[in-house]
Order: structure tokens, then sequence, then C-alpha cells
């Protein structure tokens, strides 16, 4: 599946996207364990999960929500558009 | 065209935008709107610090949340025609930033559907505002105050 982060997300991790191959992930809470332990910058990135929200294939979603063969899932910080 | 929902127009673009030409072009042959109600967001220079914001957004699913808005915003309140423009990139304190627009019959659903739309995109459309200051630059803290603008309209439906 495609990974991606924005805004200060993206900038601890160095990347905006990356592909994982995350077969064992049932939720997004599951990947994030997984993410987690990637980098010291993943692992800052999801140091503090009250600010970690999350979209599954361009729909937003909760760290609870399943997967299910998603082939996009996008990380960031709350929004702070308008 | 009567109970048809209007088609939203969402642009999402760095160039500024006149609000007199798109309302006008909201409007254009229809004769039975009876109001246009727009709202204009600006960069606020807040206490003199903020030199420029930089706005990040997530292409695709920007479009996609702010469609699903604005079909919302459709089914809540008559309307006939839904147009917003939100810009990215680099832009300066007293820059437009985001303009919606929503056409109706009468005030009180194009009032209230440009407000929604509004409450609903500062929670739930992907953008991040990053300051820059004298200081540096720093990622824009999302407000509470915004969700509970938002949480308004799930528990008082129109």
């Amino acid at each position: 599946m495609q990974v991606l982060y924005f805004a200060w997300m993206k900038e601890r991790i160095g990347v905006g996207s990356e592909e994982i191959a995350a077969q064992d992930a049932v939720t997004a809470r599951d990947l994030i364990e997984i993410l987690r332990q990637r980098s010291d910058g993943h692992a800052l990135a999801f140091e503090d999960m009250s600010a970690v929200r999350v979209a599954i294939d361009q729909e937003m979603a909760t760290l609870d929500t399943q997967l299910d063969g998603a082939r996009e899932i996008a990380f960031f910080p709350p929004v702070t558009g308008g | 065209m009567d109970g048809s929902a209007p088609q939203p127009e969402i642009s999402i673009q760095t160039e500024d935008f006149d609000i007199a030409a798109e309302s006008r072009r909201l409007t254009a042959g229809k004769t039975d709107i009876g109001a246009v109600a727009s709202f204009t967001g600006l960069v606020r220079g807040s206490d003199e610090t903020t030199r420029a914001m930089k706005l990040e957004h997530y292409p695709g699913m920007t479009e996609r949340a702010l469609s699903a808005i604005a079909a919302e915003a459709s089914s809540r309140w008559p309307l006939q025609g839904i147009r917003i423009i939100h810009r990215v990139g680099r832009l300066l304190p007293g820059e437009q930033i985001v303009l919606v627009l929503t056409a109706s019959r009468h005030r009180a659903a194009a009032f209230e559907a440009a407000h929604f739309i509004m409450d609903y995109l500062k929670t739930r459309a992907p953008f991040w505002k990053r300051e820059e200051t004298p200081e540096g630059a720093r990622w824009v803290d999302a407000r509470d105050s915004d969700d509970h603008a938002a949480a308004r309209w799930e528990t008082d439906p129109a």
C-alpha cells in the first residue's frame, strides 16, 4: 500500500510517501505500530497519537477503521485550512 | 432545473480570485436566484508576526472532501449554486485565501449553507497552514473552537 504523510509529519519522517508491505495490519493503528519501527523520524511523527489523523483511500477515517485492502493510507495532523 | 441539486464548482488554485466575477458567473442565465451569500477568508497577520502563510494540501482528497461538503450542504438546504475556491502555496497577510458562494431562492438558506460549508471545510478538508514568523516557520495548530463550530451542525440540523 501507498502511505502518505503531510505537514509536520512529512517533515519528521523525511518523505511524503512510501510503499509499505503491511498485510498483517488490520487497522490504521496496527499500521502505525509497523511504521514506528522504520526510523527515529517515524517514531517521532507518531509520538503524540492525539495529533494523528488518518484518511483511508482519501476518506477521513479513525485509527481503528479497518484498512480492508485499502491502497492509499494518509497520516497528517489536524487540518488547518480556511 | 427545480429540485435538482446544483453541480458545485470547486477549485484549488494558487491564483487569486475575483469575488464579483465569480458571483456573476454563478448566477449567469438564472432568474430564480434571490440570494447569493459569500464568505471570503483572508490571511490574517496575527499580532504582526506572520510574514507569510504557506498552504499545503492533499491533492485528490481535497477535491473529494470539498465535493462531499458541498453535497451535504445541497442535501440540507435548497441551493441553486455553490462555488468554493481555496488557494494554496505562499500567501501574504491581507491576501484572499478562501471563497465560498452559495446561491438560493431565499437568504436564509444561502447564509446558513455558506456558514456550514466554511465550518466543515475548517475541520474536514485536508489543508495545513505553515506560518512564517520572525522566529522561523511553524505549523499552525488546529483550534478547538473550529471543532465546536462544526459540531454545532451535527446536533442542530437545518
